[in-house]
């Protein structure tokens, strides 16, 4: 049952083959067997997704029943759900039981989807390999020795593993695709404002974006499409009708023009990754696209931009997280001040608190101008980069990540280095464009993935030159030892 | 750029957050490291370039001003740490 597709889930579903109480009983027996290995889930709610998955049955009768209907996913525990526990992977939140629903909550229960439980992640999605959770790190299931990614890393491994055939996951610098690379699964994170922010407990709000993990490009597609539209409760929601992505998977890709940046394939990428990335595009000429080199020429800016921008919106952002209305409080403060600083103390872990004093710093009077400002200028400059590429090629392809899965521990008291693993992935939320990894190879037992850049709405064009590749490989369809 | 133990410490206090002492130096130094790392940006020319605020450059979006939100007072409140007669309570602040 695990190893189905959700479009065969679905149906399966309708041909009465299963029910969505056996498919959902199911994953919650694949996640009691397996999760012990990799501590993907934080907050399991198997009685509330029985019941969702018996509504899920009976609507299924009524013929009013969407794609998702009945299909089990996991949701990232960045993502208020009422009633449950909404933790963010962090101390501050782990008594936080959330008293509404995030739109994308209400989204996918209004089409159906039955909730499993919520995945572990990097706190308050702050990381690349998912190690800062309060809850422990995530294991790739591919190697229990080498971390998932992050921050997504939670909903990354448990898809990769089967344990859910859909996962939630929130991408503000590479959050979905490099744990998808990393995890050998398909990830995408659309263009800014076409999925809601509201009750997605932000990060850096000018870059947080909520997107699907999946196996395959056209199970993304449906997620995704469950998941998109206008929000009047997120300011920064557009308001542009969601395109039928399942629809356009199948459109040719000849004529389709491709653009290798030359910045994606220098120093630092590792050769073997290369290669296999090399590999994937060679499929896509065969699927008779054209590639041409481009360039990015800002792309080393996108780094150092992005660790003024992401920490200054964090510092604003977790300035919430008081010990007053909610969250964590630490005990006996002897003054309000006291409260406010021990609470957040306590509270926060060591990389946030990183991230809140760097953001405070480049926040604080007589810096502003000096960082925020000027990461907000050299932002444009790579935007308009992205924009300039894109009047000569449809999609922009490369790696999603310089290498593939690293060991636990291995960069954990080096930041910069950790925040180097998300270089090719950055400047693509800088930018506000969508973004996709697909599974595209294999060193030395570990996947590699390809990322897909499109322009502005062009989430369509992805989804459909990643399902045309996914037609003609089975990169896709490989899973990690132990868990087939 | 550097920074030092006591940059660090002025920089927790404007954050309201607690760091302990003997974390300073460490703080001190991934924090130094990851400026400097950013201080990048000061050789790109950026004169006359408008900072980038929104991807789409889109402004925002006003809504009639009505009331939409109705009062939940009570369930906001109840995952709150303390509360009495639907205030949030914290230590005193006024002698």
């Amino acid at each position: 049952m695990h190893q189905k597709t959700i479009v065969e889930m679905a149906a399966g579903l309708r041909a009465g083959e299963f029910s969505s109480e056996e498919l959902t009983r199911s994953c919650l027996q694949r996640i009691e067997t397996h999760d012990a290995q990799l501590n993907s889930v934080i907050t399991l709610t198997a009685e509330a997704a029985l019941a969702a998955a018996q509504a899920a049955d009976a609507r299924l009768k009524t013929g009013d029943a969407t794609p998702l209907t009945g299909i089990p996913y996991l949701h990232k525990d960045i993502f208020c759900t009422e009633g449950v526990r909404t933790s963010c992977g962090s101390r501050m939140l782990d008594n936080f039981e959330a008293p509404y629903d995030a739109t994308v909550t209400a989204r996918l229960k209004q089409a159906g989807a039955v909730m499993l439980g919520k995945t572990n992640m990097d706190e308050f999605a702050m990381g690349s390999s998912n190690e800062t959770s309060f809850y422990g790190a995530v294991k790739n299931p591919w190697d229990t020795e080498r971390v998932p990614g992050g921050s997504s890393g939670g909903s990354a491994a448990a898809v990769a593993a089967r344990l859910a055939p859909l996962a939630t996951g929130t991408d503000t610098g590479g959050s979905i695709r490099q744990p998808a690379a990393l995890c050998g699964i398909t990830g995408i994170k659309p263009t800014y404002g076409r999925v809601s922010r509201y009750g997605m407990i932000a990060f850096a709000s000018s870059l947080d974006q909520a997107g699907p993990l999946a196996t395959s490009a056209q199970d993304a597609a449906y997620m995704l499409e469950a998941m998109s539209g206008f929000d009047p409760r997120d300011s920064t929601s557009i308001d542009q009708p969601v395109e039928s992505y399942a629809q356009s998977l199948e459109q040719d890709l000849r004529g389709l023009t491709i653009g290798l940046p030359r910045e994606y394939f220098s120093e630092g990428l590792d050769a073997q990754v290369g290669a296999a990335v090399e590999a994937a595009i060679e499929e896509y000429r065969k699927l008779g696209a054209e590639v041409k080199e481009i360039s990015l020429p800002n792309t080393a800016l996108a780094v150092p931009a992005y660790y003024v921008v992401a920490p200054a919106e964090c510092s604003s952002n977790l300035s919430r997280m008081d010990g007053v209305r909610f969250g964590y409080r630490c005990e006996d403060p002897k003054d309000l001040e006291d409260l406010y600083t021990r609470s957040r103390g306590e509270g926060f872990g060591a990389e946030v608190k990183r991230r809140i004093l760097i953001g405070t710093y480049a926040l604080s009077a007589g810096y502003y101008d000096a960082y925020y400002l000027k990461a907000q200028q050299v932002r444009r400059l790579i935007r308009d980069d992205f924009v300039q590429a894109f009047k000569d090629v449809d999609i922009i392809m490369g790696p999603t990540s310089p290498n593939t899965a690293f060991r636990l521990g291995e960069r954990a008291d080096d930041p910069v280095t950790m925040y180097l693993s998300d270089i090719y992935t950055i400047a693509v939320n800088l930018a506000g464009l969508p973004g996709m990894s697909i599974p595209a190879g294999m060193v030395d037992g570990l996947p590699v993935g390809l990322q897909l850049i499109g322009d502005y709405f062009a989430e369509g064009r992805l989804l459909n030159a990643a399902h045309r590749f996914q037609q003609v490989t089975d990169w896709h369809t490989r899973m990690p030892a132990g868990f087939e | 750029m550097s920074l030092d133990t006591e940059a660090v410490a002025r920089i927790a206090h404007l954050a309201r957050l607690g760091v302990d002492d003997s974390e300073h130096e460490s703080y001190a130094r991934n924090l130094s490291d990851i400026l400097s790392f950013i201080d990048q940006l000061n050789a790109v020319d950026t004169q006359g370039i408008e900072p980038m605020a929104h991807p789409l450059d889109a402004s925002q979006r006003l809504r009639p001003d009505e009331v939409t939100e109705t009062d939940q007072r009570e369930k906001f409140q109840k995952v709150a740490p303390s509360v009495e007669a639907g205030l949030y309570l914290v230590p005193k602040v006024i002698e």
